[in-house]
């Protein structure tokens, strides 16, 4: 059931019970292109929908998307994207005390999850992953500069720091592949829906 | 092809436009002009397309010089272009022979000068748009010349000027998460006083004042947020998101301000006070 919250006269924020129900609905409004609608912003149980209100308005758009069939497909169904990782961050060891498990048993699990890109947000091409079996707390102390690449672990997220930058996820390792490049049609590797593996590779 | 050369860029003079709407999904915020009425603004006296680029000038500063003569305006604030040192007027289309020194003022009222010239500045498109985002690094940067793109061929209209802010109030629509605060932390909100935070830039206005308390103590999950958005932090002292604000927000959002306070908002100078008035609903 969407429930429509006023967002000012530019937006509506649609909220949904619960992840799945948020990207099932990004997709059916991707698909259907409303007309006035230039911007979605996907998130853990809402979907921002930004309007030009030269074109429409938010009473046009709740009652456009209340007739929006939602949810027959299967919202991820974005491309598969492998991302190779050597595991040596500087958080392993930590992450693997918390859960009790062995490092290896860490990697093992982070290869072996299907990972899905919910949603983003927190930079431009940064995506907060979602399908592992992890929860587990962010630093104490947050590191004032993250490399790119790094590849961390935050609450039931996983996700990959496109540029240098401050942040409290515990990193599990890093890859080369270039997260965020604006020379690519696409900049952002990981966008919403898209599917994700990761691969243990050497050092 | 004119060139502009830039003498001193001033304390903070980025390229802007109408913004990079369409990227969300990518995690890229709209950006654009902070004050979007004073772009249009500055831009069609000089008989500019809409979305053209101009420099957002932050308190002044800024002095060039053109290797050929152009029509400039600055848009904004009561700070004015004085030419060879010249004063003109506030919001006066001004035409600035080859290699005069063109410079902003200081302004007294309002914090943002829009520097348009006739053309408009010839900066690569990032996203679609010149806009230079400060949060998320993305846009062209201001080097030491500029070429100007070729004016079409449209007439110049006449000059109108706003009215210029000092203490404003400011008006919003409740919403969307107001029900995450208590009925009296509402009623603060219409009847406190809050002053503007130096810690003010493109992406917030941050307000200082009586706190807003929340009626759920529970953690908001991030959520799309937009311009305009009155967003309430633990401290309770509200931060106004800005043409740079973030694209999601990890805290309750109160109110929206309509679009024109929004533009009334990025004239707010640290210091200045701020009250909130809720505006008549339309839908």
């Amino acid at each position: 059931m969407t429930r429509f919250l006023r967002c000012g006269r530019e937006a509506v924020l649609a909220e949904v019970d619960d992840l799945d129900a948020a990207l099932a609905l990004y997709a059916a409004l991707r698909e259907a292109s409303l007309p006035g609608v230039v911007d979605l912003v996907p998130a853990a149980r809402t979907v921002l929908i930004r309007l030009d209100p030269s074109v429409t308005s938010p009473r046009e758009i709740r009652v456009a998307v209340s007739a929006l069939s939602v949810g027959s497909a299967d919202p991820r169904q974005g491309a598969v994207v492998e991302i190779p990782v050597v595991y040596d961050g500087p958080d392993l060891a930590d992450v693997a005390g918390h859960l009790g498990i062995s490092p290896a048993d860490v990697i093992a699990r982070h290869t072996g999850a299907a990972w899905t890109v919910a949603f983003g947000g927190f930079a431009p091409g940064f995506g907060y992953l979602t399908g592992g079996d992890f929860d587990v707390p962010r630093r104490t102390s947050p590191r004032t500069r993250i490399p790119a690449g790094s590849v961390g672990l935050a609450g039931r997220f996983s996700g990959v720091y496109p540029h240098d930058s401050p942040g409290g996820w515990q990193l599990i390792g890093s890859t080369s592949a270039t997260m965020w490049d604006l020379d690519r049609a696409e900049p952002a590797l990981l966008v919403p829906g898209a599917r994700v593996i990761f691969k243990a590779v050497p050092a | 092809m004119t060139v502009m050369t830039v003498l001193r860029p001033g304390p903070l003079t980025v390229f802007k436009d109408a913004g990079r709407p369409g990227h969300a999904h990518q995690g890229v915020p709209p950006s654009g002009a902070v004050d979007r009425g004073a772009y249009r603004r500055a831009n069609a006296l000089v008989g500019n397309p809409p979305g053209a680029a101009i420099l957002e000038c932050t308190l002044g500063g800024l002095r060039v010089t053109f290797d050929g003569p152009v029509l400039a305006v600055l848009t904004g604030t009561d700070a004015v272009l004085t030419v060879d040192g010249r004063p003109g007027d506030v919001e006066q289309v001004v035409l600035v022979p080859a290699g005069a020194v063109v410079a902003v003022s200081q302004p007294r009222q309002g914090l943002r000068s829009y520097f348009a010239v006739r053309g408009g500045f010839d900066v690569p498109l990032v996203l679609g748009s010149r806009s230079k985002d400060r949060l998320a690094g993305i846009g062209p940067a201001l080097g030491s010349s500029v070429r100007l793109l070729p004016p079409d061929q449209s007439d110049l209209p006449l000059s109108v000027h706003a009215g210029l802010p000092g203490d404003v109030t400011l008006e919003v629509d409740l919403g969307p998460r107001d029900d995450w605060f208590t009925a009296a932390a509402v009623q603060t909100l219409f009847s406190a006083a809050y002053v503007a935070s130096p810690a003010s830039d493109s992406v917030g206005l941050r307000l200082e004042g009586p706190a807003l308390e929340r009626a759920r103590t529970d953690e908001l999950p991030s959520e799309g947020v937009v311009r305009g958005a009155v967003q309430i932090p633990p401290s309770g002292q509200p931060i106004v998101f800005q043409a740079d604000h973030p694209v999601t927000g990890g805290y309750p959002v109160v109110a929206v301000l309509t679009p024109a306070a929004a533009d009334l908002a990025a004239q707010v100078r640290p210091g200045a006070r701020v009250r909130f008035r809720r505006a008549r609903l339309v839908d």
